[in-house]
């Protein structure tokens, strides 16, 4: 049966590393393949002369290691002990211990006549084409532009008329003045209780005008002068003075 | 060939997967699923008939436009198309079994096989012949997979009970044990 699925392709994985015998598939395979080389009854299988074959063969094949083949030399050693101990006859609970093997061999020989078929069916399959696969494109290819040179030119002369002269400005470095900012917080809160960050910079503020009140205001929060409360994010910031301190 | 047979020819070449008479029936919508019939069979005739490199299959509960076997030797020597990769014995194996006892989880296939399947399951989902089904119930919910369109139109199945029922099965070792 093996024969009729050979050669076997070797399949490879990402995950791990898959070792594809030739011959065997599994220990199940083999143990059929004794079964039947051997010419054994399955209904009454002498198990110490299949162990014996099984513990030999995978010897010869250097499977010994493998460890689902060692597995199942333990199993056949463990049923031949079973089947060594004396059985009382009363004992009406006893079931004979090559019955599960059998049964999984039964099971196993029925799925090796699906994979025959199987093998088959997609053998005959293979032999037929459908059409070409052809990888989706990444991208719609756009359409070849249809541009004559004046008008490429006239493009050009577009971008770079667009393009403005770079302004070029000294970096003065202007040190924040936060106490002037805290200075001028101070004298707005003492006219109104409740103030906006609007009343405490000037609407064309420069950066380091607008990072000076910031800190200004933090700083007084901090040592308790006012309170700042935004009800809901992003709505206004409200100032006022901490009438409690 | 009537209008019908020449629209589903079109469709057929276009869509290169199995069609089922459902997808088909949206082509036209006054066409009744008797003419559709009639039009696959004209279609299928057509091909037959003549000395056509190709021929109309049903193959997973739909038709496809697959090549005669006979060109695929050349067309493959050409270097113009490549049949697909033979799965391993332990593939189809695995897939046997998932086909056979669908749906079922990665233990009960080693316990039927006698070996760990976890690379061959990787590779069977990767060639989109088994998916995911869902998950049995239980200690750590094992993933639950069954097979999938793709399986049943590379092994020209038209559905799944084309498969022999398995007491269908002749099993060589086949002789009651007493002891079952």
């Amino acid at each position: 049966m093996t024969a009729a699925l050979a050669p076997i392709a070797f399949e490879p994985t990402d995950g791990g590393f898959v070792v594809e015998l030739d011959q065997f598939s599994g220990p199940l395979d083999l143990l059929l393949t004794l079964i039947r080389e051997e010419q054994l009854d399955i209904a009454d299988l002498p198990i110490a002369r299949v162990c014996e074959q099984f513990l030999a063969r995978i010897h010869s094949l250097g499977l010994s290691e493998a460890a689902e083949y060692l597995e199942m030399a333990a199993r056949l050693i463990r049923i031949k002990v079973q089947m060594l101990l004396p059985q009382r006859a009363e004992d009406e609970a006893w079931e004979d211990p090559r019955a599960e093997l059998v049964r999984r061999l039964l099971e196993y020989q029925q799925m090796r006549e699906v994979v025959d078929l199987l093998a088959r069916r997609g053998e005959e399959r293979r032999w037929r084409l459908t059409r070409g696969y052809l990888p989706e494109p990444t991208a719609a290819p756009s359409a070849p532009l249809a541009l004559s040179l004046p008008e490429l030119l006239a493009a050009v002369d577009r971008v770079l008329r667009m393009v403005r002269e770079p302004d070029l400005h000294d970096v003065v470095p202007r040190p924040l003045d936060v106490d002037g900012a805290m200075a001028t917080i101070r004298a707005v809160l003492a006219l109104r209780a409740k103030v906006r960050w609007g009343d405490v910079v000037a609407r064309e503020a420069a950066p380091w005008e607008v990072l000076s009140a910031l800190l200004a205001l933090l700083e007084l929060a901090r040592r308790g002068e006012l309170k700042l409360r935004q009800r809901r994010p992003f709505s206004p910031m409200e100032i006022s003075r901490e009438t409690a301190g | 060939m009537r209008p019908l047979a020449s629209l589903l020819e079109a469709a057929l070449f276009a869509g290169s997967r199995p069609l089922s008479l459902d997808e088909l029936s949206a082509l036209d919508p006054d066409a009744s699923p008797e003419e559709l019939r009639a039009a696959i069979d004209e279609l299928k005739e057509c091909y037959d008939s003549g000395s056509h490199g190709i021929e109309l299959v049903e193959i997973a509960g739909g038709w496809q436009i697959l090549t005669r076997p006979e060109y695929t030797e050349t067309i493959e020597h050409a270097q113009l198309a490549a049949r697909p990769h033979r799965l391993s014995a332990a593939a189809l194996e695995t897939l046997a079994i998932i086909a056979y006892r669908q749906p079922i989880g990665r233990a009960d296939i080693e316990e039927i096989r006698g070996v760990s399947v976890g690379g061959m399951l990787k590779t069977l989902l990767e060639r989109g012949l088994v998916d995911v089904v869902g998950r049995a119930e239980g200690i750590g919910r094992p993933l639950l997979y069954g097979t999938t369109p793709v399986f049943l139109e590379q092994f020209a199945l038209r559905h799944l009970g084309e498969l022999p029922r398995a007491d269908e099965l002749a099993v060589a070792l086949r002789a009651e044990p007493r002891f079952l």
